[in-house]
């Protein structure tokens, strides 16, 4: 047994090929005014990595102001501006768009054997309001900022603060709209617009993934949208939807806000799963255990996860009665979670499994996952939660699910996916260091905030008791670790880009319809239209068709 | 399903000649595409729904809280100007209709006549709509700018108040009234948006459909808007009953 | 291709159109003349009750939808359905609230 799958063209001989989606047209307007699904992806994937940094740096400053009990780096405002707009560029400007904007962009349409996405330019437009949103998130932090957290609370945000949260609220809605109508293109591609042969059940469990996280953005956005108008419309005018003064209910912001944010998580981490589908899959050549059920899982938690958002407001005012439905409920949508999660265990089991980098990575989202969505049981239930909810026990657990897994699987994804994108191998040493330095960067900087939290330290208060320091310490001294674990893949990757390996088509021997083509692929994805014929993950047909074309390459001339 | 027979024949790029004009390369066939597209409007306007939904959502709880006061502010709006303003909607979903039918049945000045109806009458319900709102701006009812409360507490001093037998409310409770206008203009408000983007490619499309473009067997966009304008006839269907029809009785 | 036409190149007639716009304006008579009669708890209930067969009716017939595919019926569903999920789960937390403490 090979201890690695990699399997490149001669190096001495192989050459990225002439004409691809890159070469295919020069200049900056090419780029900006293009309709191709792939160049869209790497536009994303430019701008996405660009904030991702600004929101590590404000990450940054939060953990060396936590260094000190005391809050003497900065005033306290200003922390509060800083752990804000770290929410804002991390949730809506990192990781809703990371998968689906990039890797989605550029993969759906080759996996289903299409040449684009059903609506190119709407695509393109996507962008545009993404960076408009972006920008004006940039304006917002350059004049001031906002210190509401990244939730808006009302009546915090409609009454009694001085900061930029129409701004704020304005780009969010904006980039909501991105949001909205990537969800929207990639619902009508996967419905309209498969190959022939290319069947439901035999489409790659990272489409089943984009698919239901879609239909989150497409019903769930809007909700954000409306409620960000509303919020708008009590802080100018004072119309008292929010005011209790005048007969309102702060409550019904949050209820607006969460019916979109909580389906928001799931946003973000479906796409994440359909990653780690794809790479377990490959590197244990192994079909996914139990196709159906990690597809219907997908499904379902879309489905159950547009009725659990009131977990977030145990302790706000809700009714007991609601307390106890939506705490309920919350155990059902863990289901799914589960099931993709022993599913992808029992893929593993028996499988050959090789520690490529992305595996590396996907081995950490199957660990760090798992931890972080049980303490989510332990938040949904109210009892607990009531002790647990606003410490620093809940920003731990969502930056394991995040961070360990989301974070994780976008790392995974592109590097598996990186070979197909640019036609070279990134350096294998370096990356699977950079995974294991993340790895442990990650759990020293959020393991000990478990701990903060149930001993009872508060989240958003840049001070603390002293008690608290040494777990703090640690926690930024992680932080530094996973700082330079997330830098790495940045060099190494435009190192990459001119001095990797040559890749050729299939380096991982993946299944999939966008390994049958060249990478980089060309413009149009397929020379032919592609008639899906086997099933998904089918490594047997994939090794006839290697023996095919080495009889072809051996009969010829 | 015809997938494994339907196969399309090799290299696509040599099917250029024998394509409409319109049909994007990214799909097989005009079918494909205008399948597409109507399936992407179905889900824009289910993005509506929410967008409206959490106005509903609201409305809902705060008629359930301050019914009362409710009653008296919806009595302040005009059911004849409402009435009529729904006549003119219905009827403008019914010239829509009557358009997406001409284009496809290639009837060019049918559709041209249909869309210009479709136009006027849209333009009269906007019309409608300002005189209504001046109508409160007058009466100082328009939340956040000098919110009167006189209409409710004395009903005599105001004409629309004493029509509708309206008694004087409690301070307390007159000040409800204030949230049901809010939610008066936002919906109203929100809905009018919605109408003028609507009349604004009208008014494009009356100029497309002259010149033919969609009467040559290209209809989707005619379609489409179609689908758009029924959605916010819809929509008026409810803030009808729900704004100006609470109670009368 | 990938899923049924949307167009079963099914036009709708005129007379078709013709008669529902007269329902709808039958309704909207209705309407109006019920919200002046006391009915009690059914007033809300005849008013949406017909705002909700005016709305189908325009969704079935001018929109098409009665003759389009399964996807277009099952995606009007889906939208609804959450919608009167939103409507429904929040207002359920408002109606419980005055409900007695544990």
């Amino acid at each position: 047994m090979s201890d690695t799958i990699v399997s490149l063209p001669d190096q001495s001989t192989a050459r990225i090929p002439k004409m691809n989606y890159l070469s295919k047209e020069n200049g900056l307007l090419s780029w900006l005014l293009t309709g191709d699904h792939k160049r869209i992806g790497i536009l994303y994937l430019i701008s996405i990595t660009f904030f991702f940094f600004i929101g590590g740096a404000l990450a940054g400053l939060i953990r060396l102001e936590l260094l000190t009990p005391q809050s003497d780096l900065m005033a306290t405002d200003t922390y509060n501006k800083v752990f804000t707009m770290h929410g804002v560029v991390m949730i809506f400007l990192f990781l809703v768009p990371s998968v689906p904007a990039t890797l989605g962009n550029f993969f759906l349409p080759m996996m289903i054997g299409a040449k684009d996405l059903a609506l190119p330019k709407v695509n393109l437009l996507s962008w545009y309001l993404y960076m408009i949103g972006g920008i004006l998130v940039l304006v917002t932090m350059i004049t001031g900022g906002v210190d509401t957290g990244w939730t808006f609370t009302t009546p915090l945000s409609t009454h009694y603060v001085n900061t930029n949260v129409l701004s704020t609220g304005l780009a969010v809605f904006i980039a909501g709209f991105s949001s909205i109508f990537t969800g929207l293109n990639f619902i009508v591609t996967i419905h309209k617009m498969r190959a022939p042969g290319m069947t439901w059940f035999r489409l790659p469990l990272f489409v089943w993934a984009h698919y239901a996280a879609s239909i989150l953005m497409v019903l769930g956005t809007p909700v954000l949208a409306i409620a960000i108008v509303l919020l708008a419309l009590e802080r100018t005018i004072g119309i008292g939807v929010f005011d209790p003064a005048k007969g309102g209910d702060p409550l019904l912001f949050q209820h607006l806000f969460w019916f979109y944010s909580h389906p928001a998580v799931y946003i973000m981490i479906l796409p994440g799963m359909g990653v780690i589908s794809e790479v377990i899959s490959t590197f244990s050549r192994k079909r996914v255990f139990g196709y159906t059920a990690v597809a219907f899982s997908s499904v379902a938690i879309a489905v159950f996860g547009f009725f659990v958002w009131a977990h977030h407001m145990f302790i706000m005012g809700v009714s007991n009665y609601a307390v106890l439905v939506f705490s309920l409920l919350t155990m059902l949508v863990a289901v799914p979670s589960a099931i993709k999660i022993f599913n992808w265990t029992f893929t593993l089991y028996k499988g050959s499994i090789t520690f490529e980098t992305p595996m590396l990575y996907a081995f950490g989202f199957m660990g760090l996952f798992t931890i972080g969505g049980l303490t989510g049981v332990f938040l949904g239930t109210s009892g607990t939660d009531i002790h647990l909810t606003e410490t620093y026990f809940i920003v731990a657990h969502f930056h394991f699910v995040m961070v360990g897994g989301m974070l994780m699987a976008f790392l995974s994804g592109i590097h598996f996916w990186w070979p197909k994108m640019t036609g070279r191998m990134y350096p294998e040493k370096i990356s699977q260091l950079a995974a294991v330095v993340t790895f442990i960067g990650f759990n020293f900087t959020f393991f000990p905030q478990f701990i903060l939290g149930t001993l009872g330290m508060p989240r958003r208060y840049a001070s603390y008791p002293a008690e608290f320091q040494i777990l703090n310490v640690f926690s930024t001294a992680g932080a530094t670790i996973l700082g330079v674990g997330y830098l790495l893949p940045v060099l190494y990757l435009t190192w990459s880009l001119k001095y990797g390996a040559i890749a050729g088509d299939n380096p991982w021997q993946a299944t999939g319809l966008e390994w049958q083509t060249q990478s980089p692929p060309l413009t149009e994805n397929f020379v032919e239209m592609p008639i899906m014929d086997h099933e998904a993950y089918d490594y047997e047909w994939l090794e006839r068709k290697n023996l095919e074309k080495q009889k072809e390459v051996a009969s010829v001339g | 399903m015809s997938d494994n027979s339907a196969i399309a024949d090799g290299v696509l790029e040599n099917a250029h000649d024998e394509h409409p004009a319109h049909l994007r390369h990214h799909f097989h066939d005009v079918e494909q595409q205008a399948d597409a597209s109507n399936f992407a409007m179905w889900l824009f306007l289910l993005t509506e729904v929410m967008f409206f939904g959490g106005l509903f959502t609201a409305y809902l709880i705060y008629r359930n809280w301050y019914y009362p006061a409710f009653v008296s502010a919806s009595h302040q709006l005009s059911i004849p100007l409402g009435g009529f303003n729904t006549l003119l909607l219905i009827t403008s979903s019914f010239t829509m209709a009557m358009g997406v039918w001409c284009a496809e049945t290639r009837r060019k000045s049918g559709l041209v006549l249909c869309l210009i109806l479709t136009f006027i009458l849209g333009l009269g319900f906007l019309g409608i709509k300002s005189i209504e709102y001046s109508e409160k701006i007058e009466k100082h009812h328009v939340p956040g700018f000098h919110y009167s409360l006189n209409s409710f507490l004395d009903p005599n001093s105001d004409a629309a108040a004493k029509a509708a037998g309206d008694k004087p409310l409690p301070l307390d409770v007159a000040r409800h009234t204030e949230l049901y206008f809010s939610l008066y203009f936002a919906m109203t408000g929100m809905h009018a948006l919605h109408m003028i983007i609507g009349i604004g490619i009208l008014g494009f499309m009356i100029f497309r459909a002259s010149a033919g473009a969609y009467t040559g067997g290209h209809i989707t966009f005619v379609e489409n808007f179609g689908l758009y304008w029924h959605f916010v006839d819809i929509i008026w269907i409810f803030l009808f009953p729900l704004l100006y029809l609470i109670s009368r009785h | 291709m990938s899923e049924n036409k949307e167009h079963a190149l099914h036009i709708v007639s005129p007379r078709i159109y013709v008669t529902i716009f007269a329902l709808l304006l039958v309704g909207t008579a209705i309407t109006i003349w019920a919200s002046y009669v006391d009915l009690g708890v059914l007033n809300p209930i005849i008013a949406l009750g017909i705002a909700c067969s005016k709305a189908t009716l325009v969704v079935l017939f001018f929109m098409h939808v009665k003759y389009a595919t399964k996807l277009t019926k099952l995606t009007i569903f889906a939208g609804l359905f959450l919608f009167m999920a939103l409507v429904g789960m929040t207002l359920s937390d408002y109606i419980s609230r005055a409900w007695g403490s544990w």
